[in-house]
């Protein structure tokens, strides 16, 4: 029915003709079920004695709970239990805890303080989903409504409130910074030499995935001191890792079965309806349906974060852009979620799909008194391509060139550098541009119709890493103490370098926050590089070109000499495709973390036994935690 | 809460069962009568999921009092099928890939059920207008309309 063209012309020599399903009309799998009704959505799951679970939820931004007073609610016809944050057994998490990725930030049921419209600090289970809803008006809650912050930017200055106790300062932690840094080439100086400079201020809202099916999950106790929980969850193992997390057992015990999703588009992978679920059939040993109506999910349902960027570029006569600066400002809401990974993710796509020879970026991932930011449809991607698409258009008129022409021009080919330190692959922008501009009716000039991804990428520069500025700006804790400028780079005289070409340094990398939580290589079965082997280069990974003066630092840390950026600790394993490098070749210290928690938080969970990644027996599966054996 | 006796003819069977007074007829039916095919999508009326023929008219269900069925017919997506066979709205979805997550399926079949039983050769149009009480947010309206026009016995294509 649908037209799909095929432009064989176009790479015909990068994959083999002898397609067998794309292109070709096919009949799903699941349809017969959709068209007959009969899928099994979580709902259509029928079971006696089904209770249904519902949350009272903060009216407020930000406030502290004094008091609830459920006396009224509990006495209501058809109240079988009510859910306090004390009755969570592990009442705090993280979703990429999982993946050992930033600290405990969220309570299921916020025991003393909300973030965000709509948190929820108690729940109800009752006979019917009526009787729990009159329960829930019945709460009284005593609240202290504190000053709250709305906006990224007032979120990072000095007085601003702190949002999420756990990150008091308002940001998400990267490594010592307080940010995502990108550093590749030396923008300051490229913009000294650039015949125009071109910046714009990108702002977009966040977007609610509003699913057909609204979020939700039935769990009930099984006959073998199991649970089964039926959900709507996009995550299945995601789900059934945070749900045993949260009620503090064993995996093992929980039974979930999903697969069937009335849309999800990201906005399913938040892992709350599950746990709050199997909370319920605990806690009263019947089946228990918690599910949010149009209204939650709608207000609680965590949409794509909004983001903030600002771009400037340094563009020569001639059209090529030699010079691009981001800062991005990721507004997460309330709690991490996924917002940190998005701006990871983020940061490795910038400038965008160009050869731009000098990139410079700084991300902030910055929490909010709004509703926690998640997934959906390429998330940390499609905030900054509208605003680096946008900023094309702007440097195009600059310098009086096509639009169009002036993408071909700038666009990465293959065998590029990418600002990332790998090489750019399998590239088709420009037959992008002139693909869409033909099917447009929109002339380009002959020369630019001729152009190819696959001829002038990876020649001299364009191949290589340059020399690259970078600086220890921005460390934990530092912005909040003096207001600190979120561009970039402020100053070339705290600023340090590193010689072109080294490839694979992490610099500035996150360390690795728990010891046990690391791959072991071994129990995965890869066999670690026989005692030493010997590297391509003995030589000592970089030196300062001049000697830098070490900036005075107001933290514990004490300033190294040796260097002014931070080299990921020795203690990070190496990716198992490349030999692990000899530890000793490292001239500095390990680095220690600067000191950023206040005293007197809540610990970071801590299991009876270290989390056990993967599987134990070698050769079982083919994947193991992402890792594909080789 | 009391409650109310209520017979009706359900996908052309003759039922009768007891409902919650004040129930609404989406909830009756999936809980009570177990006729899992009209979805809960918003609970306002305005997305279509829950869409049931009521006499042949298509209703929305979650705002449809129960008890206001009473001695009437209801048609939902679960008696579309005689048989082993398929009505021809859900071949022509199954072939067009009408569907992707499914959700809004059921409405959007009683939807058009609704217009094809008044109308059997409506114009694109027609059909447009025909399921625009229905959204899908996986947003495959194209197909969907296409499926319409297909199962109606007309090529399928764009008319205007």
């Amino acid at each position: 029915m649908s037209s799909i063209e095929f432009r064989k012309d176009l790479f015909a020599d990068e994959r083999d003709d002898n397609l067998n399903e794309i292109g070709k009309p096919t009949i799903r799998q699941d349809i017969l079920g959709h068209v007959t009704g009969r899928s099994p959505f979580y709902d259509d799951h029928l079971f006696d004695g089904l209770l249904h679970m519902r949350c009272v939820r903060s009216p407020h931004h930000h406030a502290r709970i004094r008091s609830i007073d459920f006396s009224a609610a509990q006495r209501m016809p058809g109240v079988v239990r009510i859910v306090e944050a004390k009755d969570v057994p592990h009442n705090l998490n993280t979703l990429l805890s999982l993946l050992n990725f930033g600290r405990d930030d969220e309570p299921l049921i916020a025991p003393k303080k909300v973030a965000y419209i709509g948190e929820p600090v108690l729940a109800i289970i009752a006979e019917t989903e009526r009787q729990a809803r009159d329960a829930i008006a019945a709460v009284r809650v005593d609240w202290e409504v504190l000053p709250h912050v709305l906006d990224v930017v007032e979120a990072l200055k000095p007085g601003a409130p702190s949002v999420n106790e756990v990150y008091p300062n308002n940001t998400f932690d990267y490594g010592p910074y307080d940010h995502q840094k990108l550093r590749f080439g030396d923008v300051e100086r490229a913009f000294q030499e650039a015949d125009h400079i071109v910046e714009g201020e990108y702002q977009m809202s966040p977007i609610e995935q509003a699913p057909m099916e609204t979020a939700g999950a039935i769990a009930a106790p099984e006959t073998n001191d199991r649970y089964v929980c039926y959900t709507s969850t996009q995550a299945l193992f995601f789900s059934l890792g945070t749900t045993a997390k949260l009620m503090n057992m064993a995996s093992s015990r929980l039974h979930f079965v999903g697969g069937t999703v009335g849309g999800g588009f990201g906005g399913k992978v938040d892992s709350i309806v599950e746990p709050m679920s199997v909370l319920g059939a605990m806690l009263t040993g019947r089946p228990v349906k918690f599910m949010w109506d149009r209204e939650e999910e709608m207000q609680v349902g965590a949409p794509r974060g909004a983001e903030r960027w600002r771009i400037k570029d340094g563009i020569a006569r001639d059209g090529r852009i030699i010079a691009r600066s981001f800062t991005g400002f990721f507004d997460a809401g309330a709690y991490i979620r996924l917002s940190s990974y998005a701006v990871q993710k983020g940061v490795g796509h910038l400038p965008g799909p160009y050869s731009i020879p000098n990139v410079a970026a700084n991300v902030f991932m910055v929490f909010t008194n709004r509703t926690p930011a998640t997934a959906m449809r390429g998330f940390g991607i499609t905030g900054v391509d509208f605003a680096i698409e946008c900023h094309m258009d702007k440097g195009a008129e600059t310098v009086g060139m096509d639009p169009i022409e002036f993408r071909i021009l700038n666009a990465y080919r293959d065998g590029d550098m990418k600002a990332h330190r790998r090489t750019a692959k399998n590239t088709a922008l420009i037959e992008s541009c002139q693909v869409a501009a033909s099917k447009a009716g929109w002339r380009i000039a002959p020369d630019y119709a001729q152009m190819s991804s696959l001829v002038g990428g990876g020649v001299g520069d364009r191949a290589a890493i340059p020399e690259t500025v970078t600086d220890r700006i921005g460390l934990i804790g530092e912005r909040r103490r003096a207001e600190m400028p979120t561009e970039p780079y402020a100053g070339s005289s705290e600023r340090g370098r590193v010689p072109a070409g080294t490839a694979n340094e992490a610099i500035g990398a996150a360390a690795p926050q728990r010891e046990d939580m690391q791959i072991d290589l071994a129990r995965m079965g890869i066999r670690k590089p026989s005692a030493q082997p010997q590297p391509p280069q003995q030589q000592p990974h970089y030196q300062p070109a001049s000697p830098v003066p070490p900036r005075p630092i107001p933290s514990a840390t004490p300033p190294s000499a040796a260097a002014s950026f931070t080299p990921a600790p020795p203690r990070s394993p190496a990716p198992p495709q490349q030999p692990a490098e000899p530890a000793a070749s490292q001239p500095t210290p390990p680095q220690s973390q600067p000191a950023s928690q206040p005293a007197g938080q809540p610990q970071p969970y801590q299991p009876e036994r270290p989390f056990q990644r993967g599987v134990t027996r070698p050769g079982v599966s083919r994947f193991i935690s992402g890792t594909r054996r080789r | 809460m009391a409650k109310k006796p209520i017979s009706f003819t359900h996908n052309g069977r003759e039922t009768a069962v007891f409902a919650e007074s004040g129930s609404n007829l989406l909830d009756m039916l999936r809980r009570v009568v177990g006729d899992l095919s009209p979805k809960y999508g918003c609970g306002q009326g305005t997305c279509g999921s829950c869409t049931v023929l009521i006499d042949g008219e298509p209703h929305l269900s979650c705002l449809t009092l129960a008890e206001t069925v009473e001695g009437r017919n209801v048609e939902t997506t679960g008696g579309l099928q005689r048989g082993p066979d398929l009505h021809p709205l859900q071949k022509a979805f199954m072939e067009g890939f009408s569907a992707q997550c499914g959700y809004c399926t059921p409405g959007m079949l009683m939807a058009a059920k609704a217009l094809l039983d008044r109308n059997p050769r409506p114009t694109r149009e027609e059909v447009i207008e025909a399921i625009s009480g229905n959204l899908c947010r996986c947003t495959g309206y194209e197909p969907i309309v296409d499926a319409i026009m297909a199962a109606s016995g007309q090529v399928s294509g764009r008319v205007a």
